[in-house]
């Protein structure tokens, strides 16, 4: 932060100078390189955190308590890694992560799709009635303790299907999908219907298929969504650990070392027990090492669809 | 982008001037249709509106083994004991206080990050540096928080710059003094959605006319009063929809940077509401209580969007609803 405000008061400083002198030679050069300096601190600002966990991830945990580990482990292991995928919790919360994300994706992406398409057709009868049902739903919400007896009485409790279904249709993608739909010809769903397809038909085969830039990008908003979800885990489910997420295992293992990090005695070391100094891995090593599989994910599929999600963005933007 | 839009409007009014009444002969029509969405409306009921019929424990002393015509109704009891209570003016105080915090250097975070990205001729640069300042958006609160309490521990990066730099003598336990908590949250959120809240302006941004500029230019305007006379005029549609959306929301400060940042040494200035119906619903089973102070939030929420919506019409502004 204190960086941002240096390099903006430097800005309207060239600027003074810009003015007073009124040479129009030397403003571009001094905003260009202040202008770059800044965003080179913007990138470090936003990285360093990344790659100082990435290091702490492979660097022996007794050693990363000694402090001063910066851009270079010294002393490489995988130990962490190893740690934490032998560890049965972490594992299994990864692939109840996984399946819960690959779920959640393919069910929203057909159901709000299909809703989208439907909601499309000036034609039909309830269009106006069903639009406006969805949408009122992008400006209130019941609350979290009528929503926690709604999964009661419907039995989603410590249930798998709880991570699913509550969330399988978002009324603001599906209005971002239906103007999507709006700019496909409408010739090609009448020369289908001629042809003899229904409505379900014309969906599958034709809108579907079309939809596939901004479907790239609501599929990357869900799957980031559910993947990055703990709350439900921490809410609904939290009385079995088979169900767990890989983002609440990290959650407890934060909450956990948090402590630690508050207290500036333990901070310093002196809290860690005995039992985990003579060991390698340690709780902040373990913390680095799920951090970063629980991001590499994301990280791995976040550029290619870098270039959907801006689409997507300013065709939801109008009604968001 | 208002051009375009007007005339969008006008072809949706004229194609919308065929009525489609409702008859048997076009449900039977129509059955396709149905069979896709009525299942859908189903859902989207049962999920986002039957729980609204819980806002009734609220009016009641709630008690979850009861049926519901033996609970005891008490009129609006838990409202006034809300009202009175210290905990939850305390907690609304921080609620309203980290949202404004949030708002204002949301705001102008964004739009001055976008303004300055918009300065950047070489595009290779300029995708380098949006790519990098996207990527913390897509990453959970847990990890953010996460970063951000090893940053500020006290051998954290951000006390070794501060000392480097000689602006302190001693590390600062960020995160264990109330005074710095609201701080650390709305720095914690800019760090996150700064360089993805520019997107939607740098998308106004190039649709600006660039004749504009070349006026501007011929008038011997500099880059300043280009960015104030041509740029801020060009994104202040986009500005007013999203200060409309975030005045909405300026009761929810959040949930999860709060209760996950937050700790014993700075409950006083970190639980919000959120927190504060987690507390008195969940764990202690005053689900009661808890379900007034929801409805407080949401009454609230929809009063200030309208509200704010109200004050952009009247104002000649592009407006949400």
């Amino acid at each position: 932060m204190s960086a941002k405000k240096t390099s903006l008061s430097a800005v309207s400083a060239s600027a003074t100078v810009q003015n007073k002198s009124g040479i129009n030679r030397i403003e571009p050069i001094l905003f260009n390189t202040f202008n770059t300096l800044f965003m080179v601190i913007l990138v470090v600002v936003t990285l360093y955190p990344f790659l100082n966990t990435i290091v702490v991830s492979f660097n022996a945990g007794n050693d990363t308590i000694r402090g001063g580990l910066y851009l270079w482990p010294r002393e490489w292991t995988l130990q962490n890694y190893r740690a934490v995928f032998v560890s049965g919790t972490i594992y299994d919360a990864f692939w109840v992560s996984v399946a819960r994300t690959v779920l959640a994706t393919l069910l929203n992406l057909f159901l709000t799709t299909m809703l989208a398409y439907t909601l499309s057709r000036r034609e039909y009868i309830f269009r106006k009635q069903i639009t406006l049902v969805f949408v009122l739903t992008m400006y209130f919400n019941a609350g979290l303790i009528p929503g926690y007896f709604l999964m009661k009485d419907l039995h989603l409790l410590n249930s798998f299907w709880v991570y699913v279904i509550p969330s399988m249709i978002s009324a603001f993608n599906m209005i971002v999908i239906r103007t999507y739909i709006g700019t496909i010809p409408e010739s090609l769903v009448e020369s289908a219907r001629i042809d003899g397809a229904g409505e379900f038909k014309i969906f599958w085969s034709i809108i579907f298929p079309l939809c596939k830039p901004v479907l790239a990008t609501i599929a990357l908003f869900v799957a980031v969504g559910s993947w990055n979800s703990w709350f439900d885990a921490f809410l609904y489910t939290s009385s079995r650990q088979e169900l767990s997420t890989l983002q609440y295992e990290l959650m407890k293992l934060l909450s956990s070392s948090m402590n630690a990090n508050s207290n500036p005695a333990v901070a310093n070391g002196g809290g860690v027990t005995q039992d985990t100094v003579s060991s390698m891995v340690t709780p902040i090593s373990i913390r680095a090492a799920v951090t970063i599989v629980a991001s590499v994910p994301i990280l791995v599929v976040y550029p290619f669809m870098q270039k959907y999600f801006v689409v997507g963005l300013n065709v939801g933007s109008v009604k968001e | 982008m208002v051009e375009t839009k007007k005339i969008n409007r006008a072809a949706a009014k004229r194609k919308q001037e065929i009525k489609y009444p409702i008859t048997w002969a076009a449900i039977k029509r129509q059955r396709q249709l149905i069979y896709m969405s009525v299942p859908l409306l189903a859902y989207i009921i049962l999920f986002a509106y039957v729980p609204v019929w819980g806002w009734t424990m609220a009016f009641q002393d709630f008690k979850p083994n009861l049926a519901f015509a033996q609970q005891t109704w008490v009129g609006f009891k838990h409202f006034v004991f809300l009202f009175t209570d210290d905990n939850f003016l305390r907690v609304l105080r921080n609620t309203l206080g980290m949202s404004i915090i949030n708002l204002v250097l949301g705001f102008v975070t964004a739009i001055g990050l976008a303004l300055l990205l918009n300065e950047i001729k070489n595009m290779y640069w300029k995708r380098t540096v949006q790519t990098v300042s996207y990527l913390p958006h897509f990453l959970s609160w847990i990890i953010v928080t996460g970063i951000v309490a090893t940053s500020l521990a006290s051998d954290g990066i951000v006390n070794d710059v501060l000392m480097w730099l000689g602006l302190i003598n001693e590390p600062i336990v960020w995160l264990s003094e109330g005074k710095y908590f609201w701080g650390v949250v709305g720095a914690s959120h800019v760090w996150k959605e700064v360089g993805w809240n520019t997107i939607i302006y740098l998308a106004a941004m190039s649709s600006i006319d660039p004749s504009l500029y070349e006026a501007a230019d011929i008038d011997g305007a500099n880059r300043y009063q280009k960015m104030r006379f041509v740029t801020i005029p060009g994104i202040k549609a986009t500005i007013i929809i999203l200060l409309i959306m975030s005045v909405g929301h300026l009761l929810e400060a959040g949930f999860e940077v709060q209760y996950l940042l937050g700790n014993g040494l700075v409950v006083d200035w970190s639980e919000t509401i959120d927190i504060f119906v987690l507390k008195y619903g969940i764990a202690q089973g005053n689900y009661s209580l808890a379900t007034a102070g929801g409805i407080f939030k949401t009454v609230v929420s929809i009063t200030l969007l309208l509200g704010a919506n109200w004050i952009a019409k009247r104002m000649g502004e592009e407006r949400l609803l």
